[in-house]
């Protein structure tokens, strides 16, 4: 708890001028809010009696106490500007941390995390931060300063009623802590619980055309509403634990009220001589400062729990922070010069140690060399990406590129050798022309327009309605094989020495499949290329075919030794055309 | 936004009851200085301990019995609120479920998930604070400025001034930052869309190596949102300070002319301390009142935009006739056009054909040639513009959703699955299948192999998404989990481009052999997927190009041979 808090303020480093500020505006915005009642009180005085106004005296006090006002306002203002600095500026912060965070852990990190809970604490974890932050800086500022300035008075007019005022306040505190504690668990689970809704409801709602259409509608329904109030009844308890405290506070400051009029009266009767007579007066503005005193702490503990919800959300958020990242390859080389020689050797490789999958896998790659990959789903093709661009590491064994270790350069520059075209098309929202020049941000028009004519994509893009600067998004109709056409533009904008197509044609019609291929063609010409197909035909001219079956290489050579050879690839060949 | 008042109703008692015990809670507050004033006018003057010592013991007793009506508040209220919002949440789920497509892709599902998780939660918050602060605030601004008529009317008429300027200083604070909070959410949303995107895409990020580009637009997003907040910030932050000056130079004008009023005799001295303090606690209560407005201001802009969604009906009614199964025809399209919404050209031009029960479609054709939006107009996401599309001998408009749903099983074009067991994926048609059902569905589609490969079989549990499998898998997977339910038609669109052939023909082999009565509508993009087609329609442009079988096809048809021989010919 302790540590989180720490490290939020961590976050809020840069804004410790606006803290400061903040600070400041409050001491002189609230100790001047609390000379008011007694310059009425003065004013008051001048007013004594019929005839007997002392109007120069009211109009002095009068006029000191409007610059008061005036002044205490502005600062107030001031304050709030601060806080709203610093809240907001901390939370930016915390929210960039945490999308560049995105950038660096290791993609087997956000392979293995529910979209929904991760999608929670980045957007309404850090919302809830913001309001705690918010709420409490303001608060807790203006609580502080208003506690000591009243104590600063009440010093000054009975020294031991406002140590039993002081002796008394631990009551309060205490029944506060305790009460935050509770809180503290209670607004954990209900965070839990709102994040298990919120991977459901990410689930269900994204998925509302294939809930129809199975009519899963009442089970969605009831699988939501059994959450849903298990949510409710969790979130009515930390509510209902977390508004304890104020009327419980306000109990014991009426507590506290009762003592110092008890103390002041016995004491000025002189039961209790110890106390010291006050005047009537003395007593009434004593009574007045005690209850100004006691009242932040009804606020501070109000904002505590506020606070105390903030700091589980935090909390939340660095567990994502706290995720190992990618380990460091800033010390790595560059990749030099890409010529293209693959060599894997000996490599294993498994998503759950449970589960071996790739096993002693090794194969040698000339520059230039066109590798096509083929075998039943599931064999382990895609993992073989997976390995080569780095975003899994293999587990034993090497792979060398240009004789060098993938592990000892750089992955961007590793990855910036590799063109790749992947199955899952991905769009982003953007217009067609930022989604083509997504690799190469500085392409000009004429050449995003080229690579769209290479990856006929062009016609379709023609008759969008704005063409290429169409807004396009995941879900915006875009069909598979066009959102296809989009990623292979992509590659032929970025011109990378070694491809990697995995399936990339495969929700291209055959007709536009064949035209691509004699782009795909000039592009793989003295490129080292990996192709992943099922379509065995958009395999055959490839210098080397490598079968694979449950992790294992079973047959490798060109079409025509295997077909000749008879084996596992010959038979999946025909059966491509038995129909 | 009345709308949403409904869901207060069955909370009407706690809705009531709360701010009444807040009520009692205040004015046993007010008690107390009037008790401490005896305790030092009577108390002191006379000496008595005693008394003092009683009243002190009146003064805990009233605190307890406040202590006790507060907690009773606050529980009504956390009750009221959280049934509310619990309540709400679940109607606006339930909503959401009667959408059609075309409603659902307007609506966007990331705001839908946004309003399901923030707004609500929001719209909730602004109840409970409501039941909380509502009730006590008003009482001490109307009981203050009552006491004040009473005393003094002509001093009063500064309160009848104050209060307007106040009123005023509120409204328009509230009116300036309504629509802004609503932007800033906007803003909120575009930032939780492109995170998630980037989620899906990490792949093809890294592979560019655009992270770091990534994470620029992300910082720039965030520093948009953060100057926007600002802007709010700057109007709502004045609301506090000015109503405290306000008040105050209220104050100042009591003072002057109270004075006056104390020179000529018509006012004594108490008299002026009593309206400086009912002055005070005006204003106590105001800001308590603005920090109400504050809260409820945001409340109220996350309940329009719930609201907004509770507007939005389907636009596609619910038939009422149950399809018949056995029907001879199964569908039947009769000069059939439609366009998306908000698209230019049509997606599908005077489609019309018949096919027979037990019978085979193939659609092939080019890359948006409206193949899949064919698919859907037979399962009813979208409804013809002109002509009919009869399922099952009737019209689909006439037809239950929900029955006609469950007659057909749909396998997407993209592979979606969903957290939770495989089991649990497969029974999505039919939440009752036995063991069996699922084993046998697996077989036909070619999922057994690998399922029992996995560390618990049909046990395994898949991660949102069903990320933690292949393409391939997820496919034969949304096949299975189509074929659970035993449907009289299966619509496979293109799901199958993510298999290799071997598999792909074991899988058209089980079909015959497994689902021999089972209409079949076929989308795909290889020729020998449809060969034995009964029949084959060729789509190009939204049109029908041309429709029979294989064998007339090849005969008659220049794109469908175009298509087979580019195949064949490799």
């Amino acid at each position: 708890m302790k540590g989180t808090v720490l490290r939020i303020l961590r976050f809020s480093g840069p804004f410790t001028g606006y803290l400061i500020l903040a600070v400041v505006s409050a001491l002189i915005g609230v100790s001047l809010s609390l000379i008011v009642p007694i310059l009425i009180g003065k004013a008051v005085d001048c007013a004594a009696a019929r005839g007997g106004v002392d109007f120069r005296g009211l109009l002095l006090y009068v006029l000191v106490l409007s610059v008061c006002v005036l002044a205490s306002t502005v600062l107030q203002w001031l304050q709030g500007l601060f806080i709203n600095r610093l809240a907001f500026g901390t939370v930016r912060r915390l929210r960039e941390a945490l999308t560049a965070k995105l950038g660096t852990v290791p993609v087997s990190y956000i392979d293995g995390s529910a979209r929904g809970d991760l999608m929670a604490r980045i957007i309404p974890d850090i919302e809830t931060v913001s309001d705690g932050l918010l709420q409490g800086f303001a608060q807790l500022f203006t609580g502080a300063v208003t506690i000591l300035g009243t104590l600063v008075f009440m010093l000054s007019i009975n020294v031991k009623i406002t140590a039993v005022v002081v002796v008394m306040t631990p009551l309060s505190l205490l029944l506060a802590s305790q009460l935050a504690r509770r809180c503290h668990s209670a607004f954990e689970k209900q965070a839990a619980l709102r994040g298990e809704l919120g991977a459901l409801t990410e689930e269900l709602v994204g998925s509302q055309k294939l809930v129809r259409e199975f009519a899963y509608e009442e089970r969605s329904i009831g699988r939501f509403c059994e959450i849903n109030a298990r949510l409710g009844e969790a979130g009515r308890k930390a509510t209902f634990l977390s508004s304890l405290s104020n009327p419980s506070t306000r109990f014991v400051n009426g507590l506290i009220y009762a003592a110092v009029g008890t103390f002041g009266a016995l004491g000025t009767i002189g039961v209790l001589p110890w106390v010291g007579a006050m005047s009537v007066g003395q007593l009434a503005s004593f009574l007045s400062y005690s209850n100004q005193y006691t009242k932040p702490f009804n606020e501070i503990s109000g904002v505590m729990a506020e606070l105390q919800n903030a700091v589980s959300c935090a909390s939340r958020v660095f567990e994502v922070l706290d995720a190992p990242d990618e380990p460091d390859d800033s010390r790595c080389a560059a990749a030099s010069e890409c010529r293209g020689a693959l060599s894997i050797e000996d490599v294993s490789f498994s998503y759950l140690p449970e589960k071996p999958l790739i096993r002693h896998f090794s194969m040698q790659v000339q520059p230039g060399q066109r590798i096509a990959i083929v075998g039943p789903t599931g064999c382990g093709k895609s993992t073989v990406i997976n390995l080569l661009l780095r975003f899994y590491d293999v587990q034993e064994g090497r792979i060398l590129l240009d004789g060098t270790d993938t592990r000892e350069m750089t992955r961007d520059s590793l990855r910036s050798c590799f063109g790749m075209v992947l199955q899952e098309t991905w769009i982003f929202t953007g217009t067609v022309a930022e989604n083509i020049a997504y690799g190469c941000p500085d392409a000009t028009r004429e050449e995003i327009v080229r690579a769209a004519k290479s990856a006929h994509a062009h016609s379709f893009i023609g008759r969008l309605p704005q063409g290429y600067d169409t807004v396009i998004s995941d879900a915006s109709g875009l069909s598979q094989g066009q959102k296809q056409l989009l990623c292979i533009a992509r590659i032929m904008l970025t011109d990378p020495p070694m491809l990697i197509l995995d399936e990339a044609t495969s929700s291209i019609d055959l007709r536009t499949e064949q035209r691509i291929q004699r782009d795909f063609e000039k592009l793989m010409q003295g490129r080292t290329s990996f192709i992943i197909a099922h379509r065995l035909s958009t395999i055959r001219t490839a210098d080397r075919i490598l079968v694979m079956k449950s992790g294992q290489i079973v047959e490798q050579g060109d079409h025509a030794s295997l077909m000749a050879q008879g084996g596992f690839y010959a038979s999946l060949y025909k059966s491509q055309f038995a129909g | 936004m009345q709308k949403l008042l409904r869901f207060l109703a069955p909370y009407k008692r706690e809705l009531f009851l709360g701010p009444f015990f807040k009520l009692l809670e205040a004015i046993f507050e007010l008690i107390v200085p009037v008790v401490m004033a005896r305790i030092i006018d009577g108390g002191i003057a006379r000496g008595d301990a005693a008394y003092v010592g009683r009243l002190s013991g009146l003064i805990v007793l009233l605190g307890a019995c406040g202590l006790c009506f507060a907690l009773t508040c606050q529980y009504l209220a956390a009750k009221c609120a959280f049934g509310y919002g619990t309540d709400l949440r679940e109607a606006l789920y339930r909503h959401i479920h009667t959408l059609s497509p075309a409603e659902l892709d307007r609506l966007g599902s990331a705001r839908l998930v946004s309003l399901l998780t923030n707004d609500v939660t929001a719209s909730q918050s602004g109840v409970n604070m409501f039941i909380r602060l509502a009730s006590r605030a008003p009482f001490l601004v109307v009981g203050a400025i009552v006491m004040s008529l009473i005393i003094d009317w002509q001093l009063s008429l500064i309160f009848l001034a104050v209060a307007p300027v106040i009123g005023w200083l509120l409204w328009f604070v509230m009116h300036r930052t309504i629509p802004m909070y609503g932007e800033n959410q906007k803003r909120l949303d575009r930032i939780a869309a492109r995170t998630e995107e980037d989620l899906d895409g990490v792949r093809v990020i890294r592979a560019f190596s655009r992270q770091k580009q990534e994470t620029q637009d992300f910082a720039d997003a965030c520093a948009d949102l953060e100057a926007a907040q600002l802007r709010v910030g700057r109007i709502s932050a004045v609301l506090n300070p000015l109503t405290f000056m306000i008040l105050n130079l209220g104050i100042v004008a009591v003072l002057w002319f109270g004075g006056i009023h104390v020179d000529t005799g018509r006012l004594s001295q108490g008299d002026l301390t009593a309206f400086t303090n009912y002055m005070t606690q005006i204003l106590l209560a105001m800001v308590a009142l603005a920090n109400l407005i504050v809260i409820l201001t945001r409340a109220q802009a996350s309940s329009l935009r719930v609201a907004e969604v509770f507007e939005v009906t389907s636009s596609m009614q619910d038939g009422t006739a149950q399809p018949d199964p056995h029907s001879e025809e199964a569908v039947c399209f009769s000069h059939v056009s439609f366009s998306y919404p908000g698209a230019g050209d049509a997606a599908l031009t005077d489609i019309s054909f018949t096919l027979h029960r037990g019978g085979t479609l193939g659609i092939i054709g080019g890359t948006g040639s409206g193949k899949s939006t064919l698919a859907a107009l037979i399962t009813r996401a979208y409804d013809a513009g002109e002509g009919t599309v009869r399922v099952f001998g009737q019209d689909v408009r006439g037809l239950t959703l929900s029955a006609l749903h469950r007659c057909i099983g749909t396998v997407p074009q993209k592979a979606v699955l969903m957290s939770g067991t495989v089991a649990e994926n497969l029974r999505w048609a039919d939440p009752d299948a036995p063991e069996e059902a699922l084993h046998w569905a697996a077989d036909i589609a070619q999922a057994s192999e690998f399922i029992d490969s996995l560390p618990f079989g049909m046990q395994t549990r898949l991660v949102q998404g069903g990320r933690n499998l292949s393409g391939g898998q997820k496919q034969r997977l949304t096949i299975a989990r189509a074929l659970v339910g035993h449907p009289a038609m299966l619509v496979l669109d293109d799901s199958m481009s993510a298999l290799d052939y071997a598999t792909d023909a074991a899988l058209r082999t089980a079909l015959r052999a497994q689902c021999s009565g089972m209409t079949q509508v076929i989308i795909s993009q290889r020729a020998t997927s449809l060969m034995h087609a009964d029949l084959i329609l060729v789509l190009e442009d939204g049109r029908c190009v041309g429709q029979g079988t294989h064998d007339t096809l090849l005969r008659e048809c220049a794109v469908y041979r175009e298509i087979y021989e580019s195949q064949m010919h490799q």
